[in-house]
């Protein structure tokens, strides 16, 4: 039943150009077994493997685009909504499984022990028909920016028309466009990366202050589309992304985006600037502590002068104190996947390179044999015109052959090019993906440092009471202010204490999103570039 | 010994009443095991030359001699001399840059080269009776030193050839005395348009040739791209590991053996193309040296003519007054009268040397680019396909591995 599928399928595939790879669609069967995986409560490698023959697609399900049906899905370990302001929150309540399910369907049994032991059950159904999200941008337009109108005829901008195409209940309704603006792209990329840190976010595409200046007008604006269309693709082939609340907004929400806008530095430099003084030598010592709230976030530069002071002192002492700090890294397995990481993009920005020459030597190549083709033709047309006996004649003849083969060799070779780069530009693509990759390992150091800075803080605050009390118990009664300092500072050391609490619960939440997204990535990259290297080969078959 | 009459046929039919073998005249050579001589600066590269014949002044059926590039060059010089109107077969050019002089490529290719030079030689029906060429193919080293040092450069002229030179100039400069600057040159149409033919064959030739030069200039550069490529892929197959290691090793593995495929394919199209395309420049080349020997007799023969008409003028002059000079005079005009009918008969031999040497010229070029263009075709669809083989085999490579991998 599903072998026949799968032939065809692989066979499809194979002689499908690219494009048609992309949008192809993941047929019922594959949900409905899926489905039954779903209800299974066992994930134990033999139920896996049970289950292998039937969601077997090498190619199809190792599609990189979309296509992973996911059932609702989210940040799967995200226990306790209260104290994140992430809108994730919207889908804690369900059994949170969806996410580290997308992760089963795609693998074998053996990789089922990454699974943590949640509960498989999923509530939902989900849709009978696949799940897909295509986003295309078009239509670039003039705007002008009217508020400021200090500038005469100045500020105008360009905004392109991004459709959608969706079944994803979230969403209501299933075809839809906005008008958006780049400054809208690069506020919903920082508003993603403020809430899911710990994943490996695509980048969005360059500013490009120099080049929108340098470049025809036209040219930029086709190259900045293209751009934008590649990054919403990417966005919305994340298996958790493309459920964000913060994209759909993106995609959906008439008028003006909703999202909080980026500040700049100046701005924040001026509350951070603001806040200082307050904080230091502020009416209550409780106004010192962090905000619990906050502590989620990284900390913003300019905002939180205070604390980033503290976390550079912390992270000092980290690299040049004697002690250890509190909390290390601990995770073996991430620090040697991290390694393995390391070492596959230094490899891989070197195949990028060779690949780079490779693609040139075959464009020249095929340019120098049709400038050889046109010489001969040149000739075959002299000849030809003062053929003065019959060899020459005969010659020409012969010439003319030579010169016709090699241009339309040269042609071939033209085209052969243009396919290998598009095969090739696979191993580019997850350059990208490992800068991406590197920001998150960045998102968690930075958690960690935060949960090292504030347990330092405890440890201080503990030993300032324990000197305060034993001071305070020699004098009987107690010192009025003395008391009252005792008050503030236990209150202080409450508040610290659920910082603290709440730091070390979004390090492991950015722990266990590192980890699931290097099983997504090895996976992705694994079919990605197997079929990289399918394309590849096959089209050098075919060209020659 | 056996005397046999020389006559000047067509295709070296040479057929001796009394020769005991039946067999035609045959004349073979082969330019083979270059082998370096000598140290440093004065190193140079000797070839064997192999000569099979049964010609009757050649000693015995086959004859090994050793020779260099000076010699070949002398014999050139000679032929050239010695033979005006016909197209003398070029000579691979002398190496200008120091370090390519000893490159296997650079001495496989001159190799070549010599070797044709020298067949051509043998199989032309007049110049394969040279004795200059008998000298070089069957002469101890010795006695082609000596004859090579003898006969080199400009320096070593016969006094004849002297005076002519002296004529030369002095006819060169009361030319522009008086105001005659154009040189004198034939109204031939058809002649005109041969020399422009030739003229403008060797721009479109040497265009050619310099991008068939580049062609294999990139098939290495392909080979060489392919060889790094498939190296950095193996690297990255091994920060991988299991199915997906191994696909890329496999594809690194392929692309290094194409690697070799292509370099192999460089040198054949080296050797089998671009050579011949080379050769055919430089015989365009010796053709304009031979049109500027028709030009030199051409002209000699003018001015002959005039130098007589002179000369007839000054002796009916001298005639009517019969003055004693006139006896010697005389016979100066019998001896210029005597060398302007051989400078017209030399001028005339030319002519119909040429006439007949540009139709083998074409036949025999016709002949050579047909064989380099089947070389260059086979050869490009021998690559393409041995690149479209390999690749090929790698596909149910690559599908095990992605079944077994997922």
């Amino acid at each position: 039943m599903m072998g026949s599928e799968n032939q065809g399928f692989e066979e499809a595939q194979l002689y499908a150009s690219r494009e048609e790879m992309e949008s192809l669609v993941l047929d019922d069967d594959d949900n409905n077994n899926n489905n039954n995986d779903n209800n299974s409560s066992s994930r134990s490698n033999g139920g896996a493997n049970g289950d292998g023959s039937q969601h077997h697609h090498p190619l199809s399900s190792s599609l990189p685009f979309a296509e992973i049906p996911t059932t609702d899905d989210d940040d799967p370990l995200l226990s306790s909504p209260s104290t994140h302001k992430s809108p994730n929150a919207f889908n804690s309540f369900l059994e949170p499984p969806s996410y580290a399910d997308a992760v089963f369907r795609s693998f074998d049994g053996d990789h089922g022990k990454q699974i943590n032991g949640h509960g498989v059950v999923s509530t939902s159904s989900p849709s009978s028909s696949s799940d897909y999200l295509k986003i295309s941008v078009t239509d670039p337009q003039k705007d002008q920016d009217l508020k400021n109108s200090l500038v005469p005829g100045g500020n105008t901008f360009v905004t392109y028309l991004i459709t959608t195409w969706t079944n994803l209940p979230e969403f209501n309704g299933t075809e839809f466009s906005v008008r958006r603006r780049f400054k809208d792209v690069v506020t919903l990329s920082d508003r993603l990366s403020d809430s899911y840190r710990g994943f490996f976010i695509p980048l969005r595409p360059d500013k490009s202050v120099v080049e929108s200046q340098v470049m025809q007008k036209q040219e930029f604006v086709e190259q900045r589309r293209m751009a934008l269309e590649k990054y919403l693709r990417k966005l919305a082939a994340h298996p958790v992304i493309r459920r964000s609340e913060e994209l759909r907004v993106f995609l959906q929400v008439q008028g003006k985006l909703p999202l909080m806008k980026t500040t700049d530095v100046a701005s924040r430099m001026l509350d951070g600037a603001v806040k200082l003084p307050k904080q230091l030598f502020g009416e209550s010592v409780v106004s010192a502590a962090v905000d619990p709230n906050e502590v989620s976030q990284p900390a913003k530069g300019g905002r939180d002068l205070l604390r980033i002071f503290k976390e550079l002192r912390q992270s000092v002492t980290n690299d040049w104190g004697e002690t250890k700090p509190p909390v290390v890294e601990e995770d073996k397995e991430f620090l040697e996947k991290k390694k393995k990481l390391q070492d596959f993009e230094l490899e891989l920005s070197n195949v990028s390179q060779q690949a780079e020459s490779l693609v040139k030597a075959q464009q020249d190549i095929g340019e120098t044999l049709g400038q050889l083709g046109l010489a001969f033709v040149k000739l075959t047309k002299f000849e030809s015109e003062e053929a003065m006996f019959n060899s020459q004649k005969v010659r020409a003849a012969d010439m003319k052959n030579v010169a016709t083969s090699a241009v339309k060799a040269s042609r071939l070779y033209r085209e052969l090019n243009a396919q290998t780069v598009k095969h090739l530009d696979k191993l580019h693509e997850y350059l990208g993906v490992m800068l991406a990759v590197n920001n998150a390992y960045a998102d968690r150091s930075n958690a960690l440092l935060t949960v090292q800075t504030l347990l330092s803080e405890l440890s201080n605050l503990n030993s300032r009471i324990e000197k305060l009390e034993a001071a305070a118990s020699k004098i009987f009664g107690g010192d009025r202010s003395r008391v009252r300092k005792l008050e503030e500072l236990k209150e202080t050391m409450r508040v610290t204490d659920e910082a603290k609490n709440c730091a070390i619960r979004e390090y492991e939440r950015i722990k266990e999103n590192n980890k699931n997204e290097l099983n997504r990535l090895d996976k992705e990259r694994h079919d990605d570039f197997f079929g990289m290297l399918k394309g590849f080969v096959v089209n050098q078959v075919s060209i020659l | 010994m056996i005397t046999t009459q020389r006559s000047h046929t067509g295709g070296g039919g040479l057929q001796s009443p009394r020769s005991p073998s039946s067999q035609p005249p045959f004349l073979s050579v082969s330019v083979t095991d270059p082998a370096k001589m000598g140290n440093g600066v004065q190193a140079y590269i000797s070839y064997k030359v192999i000569t099979k014949t049964n010609f009757p002044d050649y000693q015995g059926p086959e004859k090994i001699v050793i020779r260099r590039y000076t010699d070949f060059v002398w014999l050139r010089d000679c032929l050239f001399k010695k033979y005006k109107g016909i197209f003398i077969p070029p000579l691979p050019e002398k190496s200008t840059v120091e370090k390519f002089r000893f490159s296997a490529e650079f001495i496989e290719m001159r190799r070549q080269a010599l070797d044709s030079f020298v067949n051509r030689i043998a199989l032309h029906h007049e110049l394969q009776h040279s004795e200059d060429l008998r000298t070089f193919l069957q002469a101890d080293e010795q006695t082609m030193e000596r004859a090579r040092s003898q006969d080199t450069g400009i320096f070593k002229r016969k006094p004849a050839d002297l005076m002519q030179i002296f004529r030369d100039v002095q006819s060169k400069v009361s030319d522009v005395v008086l105001g005659k600057e154009k040189p004198v040159e034939e109204t031939n149409p058809e002649y005109e348009k041969l020399k422009r033919y030739i003229f403008e064959l060797e721009d479109h030739l040497a265009e050619a040739q310099k991008h068939a030069y580049r062609l294999v200039k990139r098939h290495r550069e392909l080979g060489q791209s392919l060889s790094d490529f498939g190296k950095a892929i193996k690297l990255l197959g091994a920060c991988e590991g299991d199915a997906l290691g191994t696909a890329f090793s496999e594809l690194g593995a392929k692309s290094e053996m194409l690697s070799i495929k292509l370099q192999r394919e460089a040198h054949h199209l080296l050797m089998n193309f671009e050579e011949p395309l080379k050769d055919y420049v430089r015989a365009v080349q010796s053709i304009k040296g031979t049109i500027g020997e028709r030009a030199n007799a051409f002209r000699q023969q003018c001015e002959l003519s005039e130098t007589i008409k002179l000369k007839e003028i000054d002796l009916n002059k001298l005639r009517l007054t019969r003055s004693e000079k006139m006896l010697d005079a005389e016979h100066e005009y019998e001896e210029l009268k005597a060398d302007g009918e051989e400078a017209t008969r030399r001028f005339e031999t030319i002519v119909k040397l040429m006439n007949e040497e540009i139709i083998r010229f074409q036949d025999e070029k016709t002949q050579d680019m047909g064989l380099a263009f089947h070389e260059f075709a086979k050869g490009q669809a021998r690559l393409a396909n041995g690149i479209a083989d390999a690749w090929r085999s790698l596909i149910p490579k690559l599908d095990a591995l992605t079944l077994s991998s997922s």
